[in-house]
């Protein structure tokens, strides 16, 4: 079982890392890297949705962890010359103290009360960032400088973004390895005995906190290692957009995130990837048919869930012995 | 500050209106309607096709947006609630589900009506001028007098009709009010179709004031939310409150907070945050909904 599941990992590391740049270059379409750069760091805000579901609440409001930790990173890499790459766990770690504050109370509140609140915290996100000083209003924080090197001891890690030849494949292969990083995490998380206890939560809360399971600091866990995820996505899009505007991650994008969870699958952990995947690439797709995307694409989605309400990976063949409601 | 209270009153009577119909939809279905916003955009729009390009009476456009907001309603439910509802696991589905319709409406208004803001000329001229303490267009204040009737009516029906009885019954318990021989599904539909037509008839009033556009619909139902949250989500009661305490709580901050630049709703907000974790269901809300 073991071997298989390696197996699996060293295939998909090599499509995404091997194939995916090689039939790239073989087609010649480069645009195909934003796209996939894009898909890739927003599976991992979906990921950190997908925990907060993993615990039994919905939650709307990644854009807004996003927004806050693609602002500490803009903030931090333009106006102290830190460098990029250490921005990255700051904006992680802010979003996750930041959460933690919002956290405590409204993680009292359940079901469609929670998803209501985070819906708002999106919008008070784009307010406060239109409203602090820090964050230079509407006009947003522009012209951030590409990341620098990373070197640890004297050996470079990571190249200086700004001499390389070929900065959309670098960011992409960025991109893909922290998601590979991340998902490896909450693979990890789900699969732990804090995992465990978040699908006793998920299940009945009163029950498991009879049993002795502290809710309360489960909840704020699961809720502040969500938002961690959101803060990296958010940060690392400041690098590769090179600017951030309070209108860089909105209500649709806090809707759009939880859409990728709903149709991957609730149940599983690679499901926001998936959802992410399709969403993201049926929206590109059907840039082709001009003022008719939005009806086709929502038209799909909705028959998309008429058809297969509990996700993708719900479908017959991804699940022979999983039968998990 | 007479003005003030005159403005979050009328501020108020609308919201309540746009409140009560998402909170009706989710007390009978447990659903909550992402697309109420969008609901009241195409009602909107609408109003203004029938009043601005068919050059028929206003009350006539309100009458269609109405009837057009209630069918698709209905037709939501029984064709996309109602299946998704009984076929998936968790109950959560609908938000996705509703977050599509959100996104569908969308692509209709832009593809009938297009992206350009539009608005129905004043269907009444003239300023009431209190000795300069209150001073406010007559046009507003009818539609205020307007959504104001239209809540005394709506509590009316669920009050005393046969249909609003069976509503409530079903809000409070889905079970029982089957045994006791509510038809469900039916009922289910007429609420659903109730809800959207209110979202249509506050659509089709603010046309006439603020005018609308596409972008509009979220906006909209964020505030809806906040409503509802404030007031206890599924309690008709609750929504009336919320609606009124938000609409008072903008006018007053948008006058009060105007000094230190666009905070309003942020204020709102972090009061909201607090208030919620004192009483997370709401003013009159049941414990977890």
């Amino acid at each position: 079982m073991n071997i298989k599941k390696l197996f699996g990992v060293i295939l998909f590391l090599l499509l995404v890392l091997v194939v995916v740049p090689w039939l790239i270059a073989k087609s010649g379409r480069w645009d195909f890297y934003y796209t996939l750069t894009s898909v890739s760091l927003l599976s991992i805000a979906s990921a950190g949705v997908w925990l907060t579901f993993y615990i039994g609440r919905i939650n709307i409001g990644q854009g807004a962890y996003a927004l806050a930790g693609g602002y500490v990173a803009a903030v931090l890499v333009s106006k102290y010359g830190i460098n990029f790459w250490l921005t990255i766990p700051l904006a992680g770690l802010f979003c996750a103290a930041l959460s933690v504050l919002i956290g405590l109370p409204i993680l009292r509140l359940r079901g469609v009360y929670f998803a209501m609140v985070t819906l708002v915290l999106t919008e008070v996100m784009r307010l406060a960032a239109l409203a602090l000083p820090v964050t230079n209003g509407a006009k947003g924080i522009t012209s951030i400088p590409l990341p620098q090197e990373l070197s640890v001891f004297g050996f470079t890690v990571i190249p200086d973004f700004s001499t390389l030849a070929n900065t959309k494949l670098a960011f992409y292969l960025t991109s893909v390895v922290l998601m590979v990083i991340c998902y490896f995490v909450l693979w990890r998380i789900v699969n732990s005995r804090l995992g465990h206890l978040c699908r006793s939560l998920q299940q009945n809360e009163e029950l498991s906190a009879s049993i002795g399971v502290n809710t309360a600091y489960l909840r704020v866990i699961a809720y502040s290692i969500s938002s961690f995820f959101g803060g990296v996505a958010g940060s690392m899009f400041v690098a590769i957009s090179q600017s951030i505007y309070p209108s860089s991650f909105q209500v649709t994008d806090s809707v759009n995130f939880m859409l990728n969870c709903f149709l991957g699958g609730l149940g599983y952990v690679f499901g926001p990837m998936l959802g992410t995947l399709v969403l993201y690439f049926g929206w590109d797709l059907l840039f082709t048919a001009g003022r008719y995307q939005l009806l086709i694409y929502s038209t799909l989605l909705i028959a998309l869930i008429l058809l297969l309400p509990n996700g993708i990976l719900s479908m017959g063949i991804f699940n022979r012995k999983k039968t998990r409601s | 500050m007479e003005q003030i209270l005159a403005n979050g009153l009328y501020l108020g009577a609308q919201y309540a209106l746009i409140a009560l119909g998402l909170t009706l939809i989710f007390s009978l279905m447990n659903v909550l309607n992402f697309a109420h916003g969008q609901m009241y955009v195409f009602g909107g729009f609408v109003t203004y096709t029938v009043v601005v390009q068919w050059g028929l009476p206003f009350i006539a456009g309100l009458f269609v947006s109405a009837f057009i907001l209630a069918v698709i309603g209905a037709l939501i439910e029984r064709f996309l609630f109602r299946p998704v509802i009984r076929k998936s696991h968790r109950e959560e589905s609908t938000m996705l589900l509703a977050a599509g319709i959100a996104f569908f409406l969308d692509a209709v208004i832009l593809l009938i009506f297009g992206e350009k803001q539009r608005g129905v000329p004043k269907i009444m001229d003239g300023v009431l001028n209190w000795d300069f303490r209150i001073i406010m267009p007559y046009d507003r204040i009818l539609i205020g007098v307007l959504a104001i009737g239209m809540i005394v009516a709506f509590i009316l029906f669920m009050q005393y009709s046969k249909a609003g009885r069976a509503m409530r019954a079903l809000a409070q318990d889905r079970v029982a009010a089957q045994l006791m021989g509510v038809e469900v599904d039916r009922y289910s539909m007429i609420g659903f179709a109730l809800g959207a037509m209110l979202a249509g008839l506050v659509g089709g009033l603010l046309v006439t004031i603020t005018g609308i556009n596409l972008g509009m619909g979220g906006p909209t139902s964020i505030k809806a939310f906040m409503m509802i949250m404030i007031g206890g989500a599924g309690v008709i009661s609750g929504a009336i409150a919320g609606g009124f305490i938000l609409g008072m709580m903008e006018s007053i901050g948008l006058t009060v907070l105007a000094i230190y630049g666009d905070i309003t709703y942020l204020v709102i907000f972090a009061s909201l945050m607090i208030f919620l974790a004192i009483r997370p269901q709401g003013l009159m809300g049941k414990p977890w909904g």
